[in-house]
């Protein structure tokens, strides 16, 4: 290389940059620049014109000041001049200056534009690459719109040069992952494919990474590649290194290229054709020898290079999942590199063993490692490579190792860094409840958790351990007493506080009879550390204590006395004053029965997925956890090792192992209904009864609780309540009403043009409902278009029970009104009315109908007469969340058609209704106005009392 | 392959390279920069080249008194990205007859101009270190003599 004139010879840049760096302080460097800014803008805006070398240095200037992080925000005309010189050095400065500072100024795009394609029509290889690169920088949606089907044609032009390909091919790859839409497909993609036969390797690799990027969005166009990639493949990695000349590096072979083909190969199954297959095999296991041999170079160029493609290799071979010899190869091979002295090596190891620990069949092979990765753990010097090792202990766990690799995560989190804290204790919880066989040991495990390193404990682990604990009565005794003996430490975490109260009040009885741990000692005990917790754990501390008045009557007077204390009933905070106020009161006025209902064990909680899992993928990212792929695991590994009947049975005797600690907001199920947690109360706004607020206590409704207090009877109102028929018209579950006596809770299925609705009637009262009786009327009109059946219900319905009525529906025609629920009953002498609207709406009969978008813009045409069409613009009432509007769209359920509206942020739905009469089909659009926070909604159906109704409907959810 | 940004600084932090492969605002980008050049420069020698950062891999490694640090996505090649920084440096080297800072801070735009020949859109272009910098070395000597070029390049190679 010959000596180059750096700079071009601007002299004026270089003294410049050479003033900047010698400015003493920052100060002294803005004023500098401010003064170059000044001399610059007065150059530009002077009489004389300025010549292009000019032009040039003073853009440079612009560009380096920019660069070096403060604003500009002139310039961009002359470097916009700078594109059509015909000085090469010019040109390249201005593309550099528009490809760095974007500028969304429309007329300014249009002269860029405009100059791009002056270069790219030049037939001139360095104007074309100029242009291309600056295309490919930018990458705006503009220059999408006026390349996109320029470059695709430049790209497979017989005559284009070499390196013109090269940038084409890229700069089509930025501009499909930026505006996709705008990128034609076309004749073009199999003439692509075939570069992948190239004789230019440059060609080739820049191709190859266009083909893996189409590819994985349409693998189906790009099928072909596969036998192209596999050949180009095998002929690189059984080429002697000084084949390829100026593609080896460092004596491997084309590296970058062996690693993209890999890649693309990524995108596909294994070959269904058995010699390609075979051909694939070959390679792979070449590959893997290669690993073997001695390397040709000391430098780490080679070795890096080599294991690239080997890690490239070895992550298809996981993709494919489907060749266990290679499987099992590429696991001692990664064995071999956990020992390795390069730290870098160490780490991939890790990393790639992570998603090797899924495959069924290397899983046991990965299990092997488990000594050296536990060692990693203790003594990597490198807090990433030590994350990679808790990773892959996570990964590889199942039943046979769980203890050994949880204790070891336990006792390294005692000296873990920071950092990575929360993170193992969420994979230690989830890990010791997902491998419990005995309960005692998870209950241990977690307490651990919370000695060890309770700031990073989050709510949602030791929410977990008493939901356990609520669930499964062979460990309640074990909690209580082992909280109990934690809570001897004189310094414990507040979260063991918690724990505690909570295991202590709800099942403090099962260790009363010890007279170590008698009611008044395990209060006391509590009650020590009451002052050192924040005001949270002491609310739940008091709601422990009065369970505990029902537990044990024998500590009521000591109770009542801290309850009574200043330091509680005139507390700043308003939830303890107010929890002390309420619970000294319950403590005098109820009965013991009635205490022992009020007061009564948590029910079991619900099944959901775990929150500690929740949280993790959330910490994560989706895609990078081990569990994504823990079915399968759980499933098949597991079941080889073990009989697959045990592993039903247990998940069966615990079904809640993802279960979560919050419920959801559903009809409760009987037993809850006698107990606190549906209580909310009058006097204040916060759910006093629900001692962790682990129940979202419904916003309406009066507390049961009240009538303890007050002793008034409410008049029940007669009026029709409507309040909550907007909220079934997107789902089919739900509570419908709830008042101080009754909660009515809904469940409902449709198929076509029938309907079933199960209602429950829950007593929240203690006293019986008598004469109960429920009848569904509906108008004349709406009698002869909706069939309704109800059976009768018992009359009578006993404090804290729930009965059930099913009602049968069928659509006989299109409908707008809808039915009354009428109810009656008497509760403590006085009669009761409620009146509620039957949430049936039309809505209810669709079938969701999945189409095209030609299909759908074609039935869209013909239902253009304009009484079919009903539109109607509305203000925004609630967040406009996509991902909200998506599921409301498809719970009022019509199909959501995805990629059929060119603007991607309306939605575009079908589906049928049907009556027994008909069936209407019914296309509608949504198209939301961020900025206007408007949505516009159009219905077309077949019918104009469809389309109005449908309209009407959902127009409300938005 | 797909590298979402590259930068490279000194010792100090100064940002001596900034390229974006993915659209991000300049506030957006400053806050990367920062917190990046933090994280990378208080890593000790001896630790390994990759690390996680939000739901990125950062590769880097440093060269004398620069560091070269890229971000890839979460199923890239961590080693090959580590041998596309040493083909650059290696690009620079060449071309400026054994590279130092200095040559990066004075001829910033040529830095660039070698990087759009080796990388775009985040993907390795052409890996040929004669290719590359014979591409470069054109545009050199177009600066010479651009009408004798413009003839040479309208007849065919």
């Amino acid at each position: 290389m010959p000596a180059v004139s750096k700079g071009d010879g601007m002299r004026g840049l270089a003294v410049f940059i050479s003033d900047i760096r010698n400015c003493k302080s920052k100060e002294a460097e803005i004023k500098r620049i401010n003064k170059e800014l000044a001399n610059i803008r007065s150059k530009f805006k002077g009489d004389k014109a300025l010549d292009g070398y000019s032009k040039k240095k003073y853009v440079c200037k612009l560009l380096f000041i920019f660069l070096l992080g403060h604003d500009i925000d002139f310039g961009h005309m002359e470097a916009v001049n700078l594109l059509s010189s015909n000085k090469y050095t010019e040109k390249q400065i201005g593309y550099l200056f528009i490809s760095v500072l974007v500028n969304s100024n429309s007329d300014l795009i249009r002269l860029i534009n405009n100059a791009i394609k002056n270069d790219l029509a030049s037939r001139n290889p360095t104007f074309m690459n100029l242009a291309l690169h600056c295309i490919a920088n930018v990458g705006s949606r503009e220059m999408a719109e006026a390349f996109a089907s320029e470059i695709p044609r430049i790209l497979v032009a017989g005559d284009t040069m070499d390196s013109v390909k090269q940038s084409a091919a890229l700069c089509l790859l930025r501009l499909n992952r930026s505006s996709p839409d705008l990128v034609p497909m076309g004749d073009w993609t199999a003439r692509v494919v075939h570069l992948l036969n190239d004789q230019h390797l440059g060609v080739v690799t820049a191709a190859s990474s266009l083909i893996t990027t189409l590819a994985q969005k349409q693998p189906d166009d790009f099928k072909t590649s596969v036998s192209l990639a596999v050949t180009r493949l095998s002929r690189i990695v059984s080429s002697a290194s000084i084949d390829l000349q100026d593609y080896t590096y460092y004596f491997v072979a084309a590296p970058w290229l062996s690693v993209k083909l890999l890649r693309l190969l990524q995108c596909y199954p294994p070959p269904e054709d058995a010699a390609l297959r075979g051909r694939l095999t070959e390679c792979l296991e070449t590959i893997l020898n290669k690993a073997q041999e001695p390397p040709k170079s000391k430098k780490v160029q080679h070795s890096n290079a080599k294991n690239a493609v080997l890690f490239e290799a070895i992550s298809l071979i996981i993709h494919q999942d489907s060749e266990p010899t290679l499987l099992v190869r590429a696991c001692n091979q990664l064995g071999q590199f956990l020992q390795h002295r390069e730290t870098n090596l160490r780490y991939l190891a890790l990393e790639s063993m992570c998603t090797l620990a899924s495959s069924e069949f290397s899983h046991e092979a990965v299990k092997t490692h488990i000594e050296t990765v536990i060692n990693a753990l203790k003594t990597e010097r490198d807090v990433s490579v030590r994350q990679r090792a808790v990773d892959l202990l996570y990964a590889m766990c199942d039943r046979s190792n769980a203890k050994q690799i949880v204790a070891e995560m336990l006792s390294y989190l005692e000296t873990a860094d920071y950092s990575i804290r929360e993170e193992i204790v969420l994979k230690v919880a989830i890990l010791a409840e997902k491998y419990a066989v005995d309960y005692t040991w998870y209950v241990d495990t977690i307490l651990n958790l919370i000695r060890i390193a309770g700031d990073y404990v989050s709510e949602e682990v030791w929410y977990r351990v008493i939901q356990i604990v609520i669930n499964r009565d062979d460990v309640q005794g074990y909690a209580a007493k082992t909280v109990f003996e934690a809570l001897q430490a004189p310094a414990c975490h507040e979260n063991l506080v918690k724990v505690g109260g909570y295991i202590l009040g709800e099942f403090g009885n099962l260790i009363a009879g010890d007279s170590r741990s008698s009611p008044l000692v395990q209060f006391n005990l509590l009650h020590s550390k009451f002052h050192l917790c924040s005001v949270p754990t002491r609310a739940l501390l008091l709601s422990a204590y009065i369970k505990f008045i029902n537990l044990f009557p024998e500590v009521k007077a000591t109770i009542q006395d801290v309850l009574r204390s200043d330091s509680q009933l005139r507390n700043a905070d308003v939830e303890i004053q107010q929890r002390a106020v309420e619970y000294l009161r319950l403590s005098c006025v109820a009965s013991t029965d009635i205490l022992a209902t009020v007061l009564e064990e948590m029910p079991p909680f619900p099944e959901r997925e775990s929150s500690i899992l929740a949280k993790l993928k959330k910490k994560k990212g989706p895609g990078n956890l081990p569990e994504t792929n823990d079915s399968r695991r759980n499933g098949k590994v597991n079941g080889s090792t073990e009989p697959s009947e045990k592993m039903e049975s247990s998940n069966q005797c615990f079904p809640s192992l993802f279960a979560d600690l919050l419920p959801t907001n559903r009809p409760r199920p009987a037993p809850s209904s006698s107990i606190m947690p549906s209580a909310g109360t009058v006097v204040s706004t916060h759910p006093f009864t629900d001692v962790l607020n682990l129940n979202p206590a419904p916003s309406t409704g009066a507390s049961l609780l009240i009538d303890v207090f007050s002793e008034t009877s409410i008049e029940a109102s007669t009026e029709m309540s409507e309040d909550s028929f907007h909220r079934f018209i997107c789902k089919n579950n739900g509570v419908l009403y709830e008042n101080h006596l009754l909660q009515i809770g809904l469940r409902s299925e449709y198929r076509q043009n029938l309907g079933r609705m199960y209602i429950f009637y829950g007593n929240k009262t203690s006293a019986q409902l008598l004469n109960f009786s429920s009848s569904v009327t509906s108008s004349d009109a709406l009698k002869a278009q909706l069939n309704v059946q109800s059976k009768a219900v018992d009359p009578v319905i006993e404090g804290g029970a729930q009965v059930q009525q099913i009602i049968n529906i069928e659509c006989v025609s299109d409908f707008t009104d809808a039915p009354a629920l009428n109810i009656q009953f008497r509760c403590s002498g006085t009669l009761q009315n409620i009146s509620v609207k039957l949430p049936v709406m039309l809505n209810k009969f669709f079938q969701p109908t999945e189409m095209t978008s030609q299909d759908f813009f074609q039935r869209w045409k013909q239902l253009g007469d304009p009484r079919q069409e009903v539109q109607k613009i509305f203000k925004a009432k609630h967040p406009m969340d996509k991902d909200l509007t998506k599921s409301k769209i498809v719970g009022f359920g019509v199909a959501l058609l995805d990629a059929v509206d060119p603007n991607n942020e309306n939605f575009v739905g079908a589906g049928i209704i049907h009556t027994k009469n008909t069936q209407v089909g019914c296309l509608l659009r949504l198209e939301p106005n961020i900025q206007a926070q408007m949505y516009r909604l159009t219905l077309r159906t077949s019918r104009d009392t469809v389309s109005q109704r449908l309209c009407d409907l959902l127009a409300e959810q938005f | 392959m797909t590298m979402q940004f590259m930068l490279l600084f000194s010792r100090q932090g100064k940002l001596r390279l900034q390229k974006w492969y993915v659209p991000l605002s300049d506030k957006e980008k400053k806050k990367i920069t920062r917190e990046l050049v933090q994280t990378v420069l208080a890593r000790k020698p001896k630790m390994c080249s990759f690390l996680e950062w939000r739901d990125l891999k950062i590769v880097y490694k440093r060269y004398a008194s620069l560091y070269f640090c890229c971000a890839i996505e979460d199923q890239d090649n961590e080693l090959i990205t580590l041998e596309i920084i040493h083909r650059y440096v290696e690009l620079l080297d060449k071309y400026f007859g054994s590279v130092c800072e200095l040559d990066i801070i004075f001829n910033f735009e040529k830095a660039y101009f070698i990087l759009d020949e080796f990388l775009l859109g985040g993907e390795a272009q052409e890996t040929s270190k004669k290719n590359v910098l014979k591409a470069i070395e054109q545009a050199d000597l177009l600066q010479e003599n651009l009408d004798f070029q413009m003839r040479l390049f309208s007849e065919p190679e």
